[in-house]
């Protein structure tokens, strides 16, 4: 694992390495193309004077927002698609007809309900991450092995207490699968919102640094919106799929 | 008489068409008795135990229970099946509970009901854990603590030893007979193991090839404890093999 590690630094240095050699060549000017530490000391100016700060935590609180109403629609519209085959018939279609929709389409129709307000950008995240949900739970459900299913008939399960002791953990590692690829798109949908509907975020970083001709603000803000994806997916996506895994024995055979 | 199969036929709808699995089956079992059915496989016999289940409904025929049709699935009657089939989100106590809570049973008494039945299947040091961390000898034990804990009164047994080692198996034979012997339960065990049979019980039903039909009834007079190497058990074993080789060869011919 060591080896990994340091293979991996040993290659941004020398990504940095071409991108400084590349920019002290002059090719380009430097507002098309800074140098990385000019990227580096906006990146550091960014969070002295609390810009990233503040966009940060207004855009983590839309893509929460807009990703918690997806989750608690989500789950049990997915988990009445998987089981019910009215449901899949009738709302199964249509959420696949969605998930097709770029979220970013759902803009001028959430600004002509919701006006030039946050509301209106939470419900374009909603639109891009519900789908995905959905439609992982809805997969997930429908292949809990019917082994689960005969056994708790067989000793006694029924109706509601079968739905929430054995189908609901039966697909909990399709729901946590589902839950990691929604917050993705929530978070896309998120900055693909914020940068064509101006208030203050990421996405109004960019656009900002794009007005002032600041390629170095842009690249730095790109870096920070990077890094904080990958931070939620290894801090909290990543431990929990990997703890399920474990419980459910996924790692060694498919059924117990 | 506790169960009772009458011209119970089954057919499963596949690609091919209809293919039939049971023809007129005949079957009777008596209060107490632990009867094996074995035949070829793909004779029927997991179908034949489903439909004593309820989880399948015969095509025509009738199945009953002490006089009542069979139209559902009931804790009266317990499946096991050849997988464990244990649910990996519970340990191992909490998989023997199942049953008791879907029942409605109080936390306590469940409890200890379930440790009395995991020690009778000799596992209350593992009551804590979930059964990725058990071996495959001890699953099929959890199962089989987890079917007698709900108090059926006919246990429904699938091949539940098929897939474990011949010294795991020899033990479970004796737990199998003296918890029979202690509890008195109606018990229907499927195997296309012949010596398994003989030394399990006191009647055996022959199958013939699909479509399943009682081909041959043997009954056995043989002092217990029984064990693989006595003279009995060999001689019975072979006017056995005799006729399964008999429908193993028709299968053979007829796939020809």
């Amino acid at each position: 694992m060591k080896t990994n590690v340091w293979t991996r630094i040993a290659f941004v240095f020398l990504l940095l390495l071409i991108w400084e050699g590349l920019s002290l060549g002059k090719i380009w000017p430097s507002y098309v193309f800074p140098s990385p530490f000019g990227v580096i000391a906006s990146m550091v100016a960014g969070l002295e004077d609390g810009t990233f700060v503040r966009a940060m935590s207004a855009s983590l609180q839309r893509a929460v927002t807009g990703y918690t109403i997806s989750v608690l629609l989500g789950i049990p519209l997915g988990l009445a698609i998987g089981r019910f085959r009215l449901a899949r018939e009738t709302l199964g279609s249509l959420i696949l007809g969605f998930q097709t929709l770029p979220s970013i389409c759902w803009l001028p129709l959430s600004l002509l309900w919701f006006g030039l307000s946050n509301r209106s950008i939470v419900f374009v995240v909603v639109m891009g991450s519900l789908m995905a949900i959905v439609i992982a739970v809805a997969d997930g459900v429908r292949q809990i092995p019917t082994l689960f299913i005969r056994a708790g008939r067989t000793l006694g399960a029924r109706g509601l207490f079968m739905f929430v002791n054995v189908l609901l953990p039966a697909s909990l590692p399709s729901i946590v699968t589902g839950l990691k690829l929604g917050w993705s798109f929530a978070w896309r949908s998120l900055l693909a919102g914020e940068l064509l509907y101006v208030t203050v975020g990421l996405g109004q970083l960019l656009s900002a640094g794009r007005d002032l001709n600041d390629m170095a603000r842009v690249i730095a803000v790109m870096i920070w919106i990077m890094m904080l994806g990958l931070a939620i997916d290894k801090l909290i996506f990543t431990p929990s799929q990997a703890a399920i895994r474990a419980r459910w024995g996924i790692a060694e055979s498919e059924i117990i | 008489m506790t169960l009772e199969m009458r011209k119970v036929s089954k057919s499963f709808k596949s690609a091919q068409g209809l293919t039939p699995a049971l023809d007129s089956v005949d079957i009777a079992v008596e209060r107490g008795e632990f009867l094996c059915v074995i035949g070829p496989s793909g004779c029927g016999k997991s179908t034949l135990l489903n439909l004593f289940a309820g989880l399948e409904r015969p095509d025509s025929g009738e199945i009953e229970e002490d006089g009542h049709t069979i139209t559902g699935p009931s804790p009266h009657r317990a499946l096991m099946f050849q997988e464990a089939a244990l649910f990996p989100w519970l340990t191992a106590l909490d998989n023997v509970a199942f049953g008791l809570n879907a029942a409605g049973i109080s936390k306590k008494e469940r409890i200890a009901k379930a440790s009395y039945y995991l020690a009778l299947t000799g596992l209350a040091d593992f009551a804590g854990r979930y059964p990725h961390e058990l071996s495959g000898g001890m699953r099929q034990r959890v199962a089989l603590a987890r079917s007698l804990c709900i108090e059926p009164r006919v246990l429904l047994m699938d091949e539940p030893f098929g897939s474990l080692d011949a010294q795991t198996r020899d033990n479970l034979h004796e737990e199998l007979q003296s918890i029979w012997e202690k509890t008195g339960k109606t018990i229907v065990f499927v195997t296309h193991n012949v010596r398994e049979a003989i030394i399990l019980v006191d009647r055996v039903l022959l199958l013939s090839v699909r479509p399943g039909t009682v081909r041959r009834e043997f009954r056995f007079d043989i002092p217990r404890p029984r064990h693989f190497e006595d003279s009995g058990i060999a001689e019975a074993a072979r006017e056995i093999l005799f006729y399964l080789r008999d429908e193993v060869r028709l299968t053979l011919e007829g796939n020809e």
